[in-house]
């Protein structure tokens, strides 16, 4: 449906997490990137991995900026779910910068891993130490490159820290295959007390009924 | 009359007539053969000498080849798609070739039931054969291959515009790099062939329509005018309905105890059903009716999977739908989309909010514009550099 809601997603640094998704993508397979904006993202794998990609996007300008770039893009409302497709349609299904803007995030990792293989989740992490000390010796909601939102603006309703992420993949038999995290702007696999020392966190992740 | 300055201007309809001898007669979809044809089309903007830029536009029920312009000095009406055929429009006539010419079965031009049968000197009426959405298209490719068109950059259509469009990319996969189908669907539902099936018995039943054999009498105009205004409730919406005429009477002020048309939203259905009669065929509602009621992909190319039926397709996909379209309801287009998905197709997807109904499709231009003609450029412009993955 076309909105007008002025919803901004996520979009810091865009580039900076691209490097790390696109490493953990096979090349030449089917990516569906829930949230694609205009589209960066996607054209970077496709550039980088020759994958099939398809956006999906609720913001009606970003939707046509996809389809100049002659990406496939549906322009669709993440928060009314993904049950329109099919079990294991796509081979990757990439949440970037999304998951703490959808209304439902646990319903959505599961069901972006009903319909793909593999999950790459990348979201900002809020549990990085300088957060709560902004907090504490502030007292206003902390801000940063990655929360760089006032708490009357902000679109993230659902903050998460890799603890947080990890306790949640656990619970609901996702596997974390592999978990990269950034203290600089560098991405690097298993920072020691990556949940206070990162900035980010990008997993690749799975069902565990589909290693069986 | 002062036309406004991005309209293709002034245009004539021209005529191409095949299947002349026995041996290259049409085959219908119904094993019948058929013949001879006359397509009525009308052209706009430029072929280039790639031939590259030819772009067909399919139209809806009542439509005719006559899309865009005018077709005289002080014709006060445009063709049926003026807001989104022209210089730096949708379908941009500076840059592609137009296309557009009345179905198979149709009155202004085409072959159709009123066409006189050469073999007997007589109108066909119902003598003319139950033809498809697919034989329409048939008749259609036979046009492209008299202008020199091999591949389309595109079809489009809206309604049975769109039906056609996805039969385009279906039947003729190598032709046709990009189907953009509106308001459409892969088959039609049983409240649509119900509509439909009112429509045609309002015609029938008209004491007027004689077995169909009404040419050069009194024809069928109650019948048909019924048929139209049942029509024309199911393109409009509840709400385009109520904000357009409410309760509202017609010319007096208070009710008149009577059964004369006193509501705004009767004198409305009464006035397109008149004005209907005076331009369409009877026998023609009857015989397109039946083409979109027989309509069905999913049984025609998939042996009932439309996911398997629509991965014949090679062409790139462009799916719009309006959220308050009763008659033609997103749910049938996303039943489509999610079909091309899985059969891992190019396909883009837009639910346009609008309260028009299923004629938004013909009113909500302005967004249309840009996703269309941004959905063409990118594909003339080659810009999906991976098109060979699809």
């Amino acid at each position: 449906m076309v909105s007008n809601n002025p919803r901004k997603f996520v979009t810091i640094d865009d580039r900076l997490d691209f490097g790390v998704i696109s490493a953990l993508i096979e090349e030449d397979t089917w990516v569906l990137d829930l949230g694609c904006g205009s589209g960066a993202l996607l054209e970077y794998l496709i550039k980088t991995k020759d994958v099939k990609g398809m956006g999906i996007e609720i913001n009606i300008e970003k939707t046509i900026v996809c389809m100049k770039k002659g990406i496939p893009v549906i322009h669709q409302d993440l928060n009314e779910g993904l049950s329109n497709f099919k079990e294991d349609t796509f081979d990757y299904c990439v949440l970037s910068q999304t998951l703490q803007v959808v209304q439902h995030p646990d319903e959505l990792m599961l069901d972006m891993l009903r319909i793909a293989k593999f999950g790459i989740v990348s979201f900002p992490n809020f549990g990085y130490y300088r957060l709560p000390l902004k907090l504490f010796f502030r007292g206003k909601m902390p801000q940063s490159k990655e929360f760089p939102y006032d708490w009357d603006n902000t679109p993230n309703i659902h903050l998460v820290t890799i603890k947080d992420f990890r306790d949640f993949c656990k619970k609901n038999g996702i596997v974390i295959l592999k978990e990269y995290h950034n203290y600089g702007e560098e991405y690097s696999p298993g920072l020691t007390l990556a949940n206070k020392r990162s900035k980010n966190c990008v997993a690749l992740i799975t069902h565990e009924r589909k290693l069986k | 009359m002062e036309k406004p300055a991005n309209t293709v201007g002034q245009v004539k309809t021209e005529y191409f007539t095949f299947a002349e001898d026995d041996d290259e007669y049409l085959i219908l979809d119904s094993g019948k053969r058929f013949g001879p044809v006359t397509v009525a089309y009308e052209t706009y903007g430029t072929l280039n000498t790639e031939k590259d830029n030819a772009i067909l536009l399919c139209h809806a029920l009542s439509g005719d080849a006559h899309a865009a312009g005018y077709h005289s000095e002080n014709d006060k009406k445009p063709g049926w798609w003026e807001d989104m055929v022209g210089p730096g429009k949708a379908f941009d006539t500076n840059k592609y070739f137009m296309i557009c010419s009345n179905v198979l079965g149709g009155c202004v031009g085409t072959t159709g039931p009123a066409s006189i049968n050469p073999h007997t000197g007589k109108p066909y009426a119902m003598d003319f054969p139950v033809v498809t959405i697919g034989d329409m298209v048939k008749v259609q490719k036979k046009l492209m291959e008299h202008l020199g068109v091999q591949k389309l950059l595109a079809v489009s259509g809206g309604s049975m515009g769109g039906m056609q469009a996805l039969e385009w990319a279906l039947r003729y996969p190598d032709c046709v790099r990009s189907a953009i189908i509106i308001a459409s669907t892969a088959c039609l539902s049983a409240q649509s062939i119900a509509f439909d099936a009112v429509g045609r018995n309002a015609i029938i039943s008209d004491p007027k329509w004689k077995g169909g054999n009404y040419y050069g009498g009194d024809v069928p105009a109650q019948g048909l005018s019924i048929a139209r205004m049942i029509g024309h409730i199911t393109y409009l919406s509840d709400r385009s309905m109520h904000e357009k005429f409410g309760r509202k009477l017609q010319s007096s002020e208070k009710l008149n105890f009577d059964f004369s048309s006193e509501f705004q939203v009767e004198s409305y259905l009464d006035y397109q059903g008149t004005k209907f009669v005076e331009r369409f065929d009877a026998n023609t509602y009857l015989f397109v009716t039946k083409a979109m009621d027989y309509f069905d992909v999913p049984e025609y190319y998939g042996g009932g999977s439309l996911e398997k039926a629509l991965d014949l397709i090679k062409a790139r996909i462009l799916i719009l739908s309006f959220t308050s379209d009763w008659l033609f309801p997103p749910y049938q287009s996303e039943e489509m989309l999610d079909a091309f998905v899985q059969a891992g197709k190019d396909v883009s997807y837009v639910n346009i909010d609008s309260p028009y109904g299923h004629d938004a499709f013909l009113l909500e231009y302005e967004l249309e514009t840009r996703l269309i003609g941004t959905f063409i450029d990118a594909t003339y412009n080659n810009e999906m550099f991976w098109e060979e993955k699809w």
